[in-house]
C-alpha cells in the first residue's frame, strides 16, 4: 500500500478547484437538509394560520404564509373549553415543576455522596447505579400502576411528580460527573471551618453546580413536556390533562379541523424550540457529556 | 457514559483496615445522602420488579380478586394470540431497519457538521432543532405531510417523476418504511453524541497521518473510525434500547388512520392489552418478553464490543 503521494503530482489548481467543489456541495447538502427540517414547520405554520374551508393541501404546497393570518386558529386552539390547550399547558408546567423541585433535591444530594464522600461500597453503588439505567422500565410500569392505584393516587398529578423525589439514575450521573471536577480543597477549607457535610453541599457544592443543574432542568422540561404515556395512563380527566395528551386526543378523533390541529401542533412544538434556542449550549453540552465523560 | 459502563466489569481493589470514627462519621453521612435514592431502589424498582413477576403469573383486570393461572399469560402470549406475533414482527423488523439506517446518517451528518465551514453553527442550530420536539408532536405533523393522496411528500415524488407513490401509512408494506423516514427529521440528538465524539479525537493523530501522507479516506478508516466505535458501540446500545421502546409516534398515528396492525409496535399491544383491556397479568407478561429479549440482544451486543471496540484508556501501549 502507498500511503506517501507525491504533492505536487497535479497542478496546484486542480487540488484547489477540488476543494472549492467539495465545499460547494457541502453547502448544498447542508443547505438542502435545512429544507428538509425547516419547510415541514414552515407547511404547518401555513396551515395554521388559514381560516377554516380554506384547502389545507394545496398543489404546489405553500410554504410559508402569505394570503392568511388566521391567528384566531391559535386563540381558539389555546381556549375552546373541550380541548382547552392553556389549560393543559398550565398544567403540564405544574408536572413540571413538580419534577423539578423532587428531581433537583434527590439527584444533587444522593451525586454529592458519590462524587465526594468515602463510603466503603461507593464503587458498588455507582456501578449498581449504572446497571438500573439499563432497567426498562416497561417492566416497572404495570406493578407502579397498581401499587399508586391503591394509593388512589390515580386521576392525580403525584404519580407523575412524587417518582422524582427518589432520584434518577441518569440526572445522578450527570451531577455527579460534574460534582467531581470541583477541587476537594472546598470541602476541606470548609469543613476546618467547621461545617459538617449538609452545610458543606448546600453552601459551598450546591451553588457551583448550577451549570449541571440547568442542564437537569432543559432535560426535565423536555421530559415533562413531551411525556404521553405517563399522562395517558395515569390521568382520567380533561381538566387535568396535559399537553402531549390533549394534542394526542386531538390528533386521533375523527375528522379534526386541521387548521386548530396544526396551531396545536404548534403549541406543543414552541416551547421546546425556545428552551432549545435558549439553552442550546447547555443542552449540546449535556447530551455530549452523556457520550463521552465518564 | 461509555467508560462507566466499560467499567462496570473492573473489580475495584478492596482495603479491608480498621476506619477511624471519622471515616465512620462520613460512611453514616454518605449512607443517609444516598437515601432518597436507596427508598426508591426498594419501592419504585426492586419491589415492582417482583411484584411484576407474580403479577405476569396472574389474571388480574383489577376489579375482580386475581387468579394464579401460572405459565397460563405466556402460554396464550405464545399460541393464542397473533397480535402478539405481529407485534413482535412489527418491533424487530423496526430494529432492523432503523437502528443501522440512523447509526450511518447520524455519523455521516455529524462528519458534514463537523467541517469547519463558515456558518457551521447556524447549520448546526437548525439540524438538531427537531431532535427536542416531542414524538406526539412529529407524528402528528408528518401524518398529514405523509397523506397518500394529497399530502406533501407524495406531491414531491410525484413531482420528480415517481406516478405511484407509495401510501405510505395506509398501506402495509409501506407504514413501517415511513415511521423510519419519519425518525429521520429528528436525527438530530444522535447526531449531537457522534460530534462530540469526534471533536474527541486528538488532532495529533490527523497530523501525524499527514505526514505520512494519509489521503482523508485513509484518514477516515484507520483514524476517525477506530477513535469513534466507543461512541458508536454507546449509540447502537442506546438505539438498540430505544427501538424496543416505540410508543408515542406509533400511539398517535395508529389513531390516525394508519393502516390497522402495520404499526403495532410491542409496547403499544401492551397498552392496549394492560391498560385498555385491563389485562394486567397478561401485560406484565408481555413486558417480561421485552425485557429477557432486549436483555439477550444488549448482552450479545456487550460480548462482541471486545472485538471492535476500541478504549484509549485500556490499552497501556
Amino acid at each position: 500500500m502507498q500511503l506517501v503521494r507525491p504533492r505536487g503530482y497535479l497542478p496546484s489548481y486542480v487540488y484547489r478547484g477540488i476543494k472549492v467543489i467539495t465545499i460547494a456541495i457541502e453547502y448544498l447538502v447542508l443547505i438542502a437538509l435545512c429544507g428538509f427540517v425547516l419547510m415541514p414547520i414552515g407547511w404547518m405554520f401555513t396551515v395554521s394560520l388559514k381560516p377554516e374551508g380554506v384547502p389545507v393541501f394545496t398543489i404546489p404546497p405553500e410554504w410559508f404564509p402569505t394570503r392568511y393570518w388566521e391567528w384566531s386558529n391559535f386563540v381558539e386552539a389555546l381556549l375552546t373549553p373541550t380541548r382547552p390547550f392553556l389549560t393543559y399547558t398550565l398544567n403540564t408546567l405544574v408536572i413540571f415543576s413538580g419534577n423539578v423541585i423532587g428531581s433537583l433535591f434527590s439527584c444533587s444530594l444522593v451525586s454529592f455522596a458519590f462524587a465526594r464522600m468515602r463510603f466503603r461500597g461507593s464503587a458498588w453503588w455507582f456501578n449498581f447505579l449504572i446497571i438500573t439505567m439499563l432497567i426498562p422500565w416497561q417492566v416497572l410500569m404495570i406493578p407502579q400502576f397498581l401499587m399508586f392505584h391503591k394509593l388512589g393516587w390515580y386521576g392525580t398529578y403525584l404519580p407523575l411528580i412524587v417518582p422524582a423525589f427518589f432520584g434518577n439514575a441518569f440526572f445522578i450521573f450527570l451531577i455527579r460527573q460534574y460534582m467531581r471536577t470541583i477541587p476537594r480543597e472546598l470541602d476541606d477549607a470548609a469543613r476546618i471551618d467547621g461545617c459538617n457535610y449538609l452545610q458543606i453541599y448546600w453552601h459551598i457544592i450546591l451553588p457551583l453546580c448550577v451549570p449541571v443543574l440547568t442542564v437537569v432542568v432543559v432535560f426535565l422540561f423536555l421530559g415533562s413536556w413531551g411525556d404521553l404515556l405517563g399522562p395517558l395512563i395515569y390521568l382520567d380527566n380533561n381538566k387535568k390533562f396535559t399537553v402531549a395528551i390533549g394534542l394526542a386526543n386531538f390528533a386521533t378523533r375523527a375528522n379534526p379541523n386541521n387548521n386548530q390541529l396544526m396551531a396545536a401542533n404548534l403549541i406543543m412544538m414552541l416551547p421546546p424550540m425556545l428552551i432549545y434556542f435558549f439553552a442550546q449550549d447547555k443542552l449540546i453540552g449535556g447530551i455530549s457529556s452523556v457520550g463521552l465523560k465518564g | 457514559m461509555q467508560q462507566a459502563l466499560s467499567s462496570i466489569e473492573r473489580r475495584q481493589p478492596r482495603v479491608k483496615a480498621a476506619l477511624s470514627t471519622l471515616e465512620k462519621k462520613e460512611e453514616r453521612a454518605a449512607y443517609l445522602f444516598l437515601l432518597p435514592w436507596l427508598i426508591g431502589l426498594v419501592f419504585l424498582m426492586a419491589g415492582p420488579i417482583i411484584a411484576s413477576v407474580f403479577i405476569s403469573l396472574m389474571k388480574w383486570n383489577f376489579v375482580t380478586p386475581p387468579i394464579w393461572v401460572g405459565l397460563g399469560n405466556y402460554q396464550r402470549m405464545f399460541f393464542d394470540d397473533p397480535d402478539f406475533y405481529r407485534s413482535m414482527s412489527v418491533t424487530l423488523r423496526y430494529t432492523l431497519m432503523s437502528v443501522p439506517l440512523y447509526m450511518v446518517v447520524g455519523l455521516a451528518l455529524a462528519l458534514l457538521l463537523n467541517r469547519k465551514l463558515r456558518g457551521m453553527n447556524f447549520f448546526r442550530t437548525i439540524l438538531f432543532m427537531p431532535s427536542v420536539i416531542a414524538g406526539t408532536a412529529v407524528a402528528v405533523l408528518w401524518s398529514m405531510l405523509l397523506n397518500p393522496d394529497v399530502g406533501v411528500v407524495n406531491q414531491v415524488l410525484r413531482f420528480i417523476g415517481i406516478a405511484n407513490p407509495p401510501r405510505w401509512l395506509s398501506s402495509n408494506e409501506w407504514a413501517l418504511p415511513a415511521y423510519v423516514l419519519m425518525g429521520l427529521w429528528s436525527i438530530g440528538g444522535g447526531v449531537i453524541i457522534y460530534l462530540a465524539g469526534l471533536q474527541n479525537i486528538p488532532p495529533h493523530l490527523y497530523e501525524a497521518a499527514e505526514i505520512d501522507g494519509a489521503n482523508s479516506i485513509q484518514k477516515f478508516l484507520f483514524i476517525t473510525l477506530p477513535m469513534l466505535t466507543p461512541t458508536i458501540f454507546f449509540t447502537l446500545i442506546t438505539s438498540l434500547i430505544g427501538s424496543f421502546q416505540v410508543f408515542d409516534g406509533a400511539y398517535v398515528l395508529n389513531g390516525r388512520g394508519a393502516r390497522r396492525g402495520a404499526l403495532l409496535f410491542y409496547l403499544l399491544h401492551l397498552y392496549n392489552e394492560g391498560f385498555r383491556g385491563a389485562r394486567f397479568g397478561y401485560a406484565s407478561a408481555m413486558a417480561w418478553v421485552l425485557v429477557i429479549l432486549a436483555a439477550v440482544v444488549i448482552v450479545i451486543t456487550f460480548r462482541t464490543s471486545e472485538r471492535w471496540v476500541y478504549y484509549e484508556a485500556d490499552s497501556g501501549r
